[in-house]
């Protein structure tokens, strides 16, 4: 009578079906292991688009679920890829400086090694000196560890601080929000220890790894793909239970489900830590990717567009973040990048670099106003047109029969 | 009879406005008790003072047989303590279906990680049938609970409020907007609940106070006017003058 939880969850294995067949395909069409129709480059905006739709699920739990509206889970996605970039720069300079001070003629002491990897990594700052936040940055285990651990800590301080003064809809954003700007504003600072605007660069190259990108990128394509779907099984297996009752009903009606004994503040500050936790290890997963993070990347408006794309993907399901996630930012990456063609109107020439971001906030809103469901809601147009709901109670004994209604029609 | 809930000399003011007004009132173990007063009595800020909701300015809220000062408790320990409250509108999860937010209602553990490990178990879902059947919704579980009829809401929301198990019901205008046969079978439940616990009903019907056949408190700006049999306070020329006069 207990069916298990893949049975009553359908669109998880589909999700995971379609995951998997992508990333064959994918691999199969790649440089590194295929026959080479999908160049590096576009394997790693793929592989970067997972981990945006990685962080998507971790927005829609929030939002979607439990409705909290959180504008800053950027700043765990970016803290997180700042925690895997510290051990991939660290570790890769070490490797150079070691190379080139073994050509000397006196072997170098181990200060001296530390001294000429601090002088490499920080000269652009003006400093040579470790700051104190580098002290785990020579482990990669350790600083695996933080990827998780400090957005985490991070999250439950300022959650703990915010639901416990029950802080809500509108003014809990904007209290996000200022928490991710207040974020970026610090790193931009030379002596955040983190090299300030110049931010940490050179993450697409692995230490001591002599694999070629197309190889590379792969590997990381893959390990996205992986968190993807191990994130979305968890989500989903989270929002199916009780738990996911008990948030759901704290969107619905916080008073009520505080009067039914739920700690409503508890449930909050968890489900954002854990969404905190996700959407880091999205981020540590993404920036190696990338290559290069700058303090610009936690900016309030990337939180924005976060939220936007849930929203036009369809929040409270977790494959509409997904798809809104996907969709959107391979569009966006489409319109800046220069290959959508110009529309020339004769006396002006729309330029889409200049015009997408208009475009989006248009959709945005037509999406508010007129498909508060999102593109996930096109699947009920689809399971609808499949089986009709007919209003009304079988008056056969058969599926087929007509319904109340109809018969009296 | 045992004193379950003892609430002496509770006032509170809101922006100069006294709302409750040196209130006392008691209940026993296993008692029911209407509370009826014209609007703006303080009816409903007196069920926000016990169920943690609003803090008095002064006053003291004793539970149980530890007499236990609720005022230091939040709403959620309050409710695990065993005092259930049903709103004026019925509030279930319409989103849920009807089995959902009976589970969610069905007194268990209520951390978060007992909750995120919780299972239903077999006999879990024959109690949830059985409240079901007792509130008439046995055919409806896998129904969207925003799906049902205001009355059936209203009944999904005390057999919440069952589920609960708590020892002191709240209840605040059960009736409002049922048809009679649903009034009736809305007292019957009320009834049934009240010879296990203590159960508190706020109403404006006098018609319906009348079938519930039990003392009656009047409330009257934040204080208690009378208290008594229905016909004892129906009496009270006082109560005429401010309640039952207009």
């Amino acid at each position: 009578m207990q069916r298990s939880f893949i049975a009553k969850n359908p669109s998880v294995l589909i999700f995971l079906t379609c995951l998997a067949l992508f990333t064959l395909l994918v691999t199969v069409l790649s440089e590194g292991f295929g026959i080479g129709t999908i160049s590096t480059s576009f394997i790693k905006t793929l592989g970067k688009t997972l981990c945006l739709c990685l962080i998507a699920v971790a927005m829609d739990l929030i939002w979607g679920f439990a409705g909290i509206l959180s504008l800053g889970h950027f700043a765990f996605f970016g803290l997180g890829g700042y925690m895997i970039g510290m051990w991939l720069m660290y570790e890769r300079t070490r490797l150079i400086v070691v190379e080139s001070l073994s050509q000397a003629d006196i072997p170098p002491t181990s200060s001296e090694v530390v001294d000429a990897i601090g002088n490499q990594i920080f000269g652009v700052v003006g400093s040579n000196e470790f700051p104190l936040i580098w002290a785990f940055s020579d482990s990669l285990f350790l600083q695996l560890v933080l990827v998780v651990l400090v957005p985490g800590l991070l999250a439950l301080v300022f959650g703990w601080l915010a639901f416990r003064s029950r802080v809500t809809g509108v003014y809990l954003s904007i209290l996000t929000q200022a928490m991710t700007l207040a974020l970026a504003l610090y790193l931009f600072q030379n002596d955040s220890g983190l090299r300030g605007n110049n931010g940490l660069s050179g993450l697409q190259n692995l230490p001591a790894v002599t694999a070629s990108q197309d190889a590379v990128s792969l590997w990381f394509f893959w390990a996205s793909a992986l968190a993807l779907g191990l994130g979305y099984l968890l989500a989903a297996w989270i929002v199916s239970g009780k738990f996911g009752s008990v948030i759901r009903g704290v969107r619905d009606n916080e008073a009520r489900v505080r009067f039914l004994g739920y700690s409503v503040e508890t449930y909050k500050l968890v489900i954002f830590t854990l969404t905190a936790c996700i959407a880091a290890i999205a981020g540590a997963l993404y920036y190696p990717q990338a290559g290069i993070i700058n303090p610009a990347e936690v900016a309030p408006i990337a939180s924005i567009y976060l939220a936007v794309w849930v929203a036009i993907g369809g929040r409270g399901r977790l494959y509409g973040a997904v798809i809104g996630a996907a969709f959107v930012s391979l569009l966006s990456t489409w319109f800046t990048g220069g290959q959508a063609p110009d529309i020339s109107l004769g006396f002006y020439t729309v330029k889409w670099v200049d015009w997408w971001l208009v475009l989006l906030g248009l959709s945005f809103v037509a999406v508010t106003l007129f498909a508060p469901k999102g593109m996930g809601g096109l699947v009920d147009l689809w399971s609808q047109h499949k089986n009709p709901n007919r209003h009304g109670a079988d008056l056969g004994p058969d599926d087929g029969a007509l319904r109340e209604q109809e018969a009296s029609q | 009879m045992s004193t379950l809930l003892e609430v002496s000399g509770v006032s509170v003011t809101f922006d100069g406005f006294r709302a409750i007004n040196n209130l006392s009132f008691r209940i026993g173990e296993a008692e029911l008790r209407a509370v009826i007063g014209p609007n703006g009595a303080g009816k409903t800020t007196f069920m926000d003072i016990v169920t943690g909701k609003t803090k008095p300015d002064e006053g003291r809220v004793i539970w149980g047989e530890k007499s236990i000062s609720l005022l230091k408790m939040n709403e959620a320990k309050i409710a695990q303590a065993g005092i259930g409250r049903k709103f004026q509108k019925p509030t279930v999860f319409e989103d849920q279906t009807v089995q959902e937010n009976l589970l969610m209602a069905l007194k268990k553990p209520r951390g978060w990680f007992a909750v995120l490990a919780y299972k239903p178990s077999a006999a879990d879902l024959e109690k949830v049938g059985e409240l079901a059947q007792e509130i008439g919704l046995l055919n409806e579980l896998k129904r969207k609970s925003g799906e049902l009829s205001h009355g059936q809401k209203q009944w999904l929301e005390i057999g919440m409020l069952l589920a609960q198990e708590p020892r002191l019901l709240l209840v605040d205008e059960p009736a409002a907007g049922m048809t009679p046969q649903e009034r009736e079978h809305t007292t019957d439940l009320l009834l049934e609940a009240a010879k296990t616990r203590a159960v508190v009903v706020v109403e404006h019907d006098m018609e319906f106070v009348r079938r519930l056949n039990c003392k009656v408190t009047v409330l009257h700006e934040g204080a208690v006017l009378a208290e008594g049999s229905l016909d004892h306070v129906t009496s009270n020329q006082e109560v005429i003058d401010v309640y039952l006069g207009r």
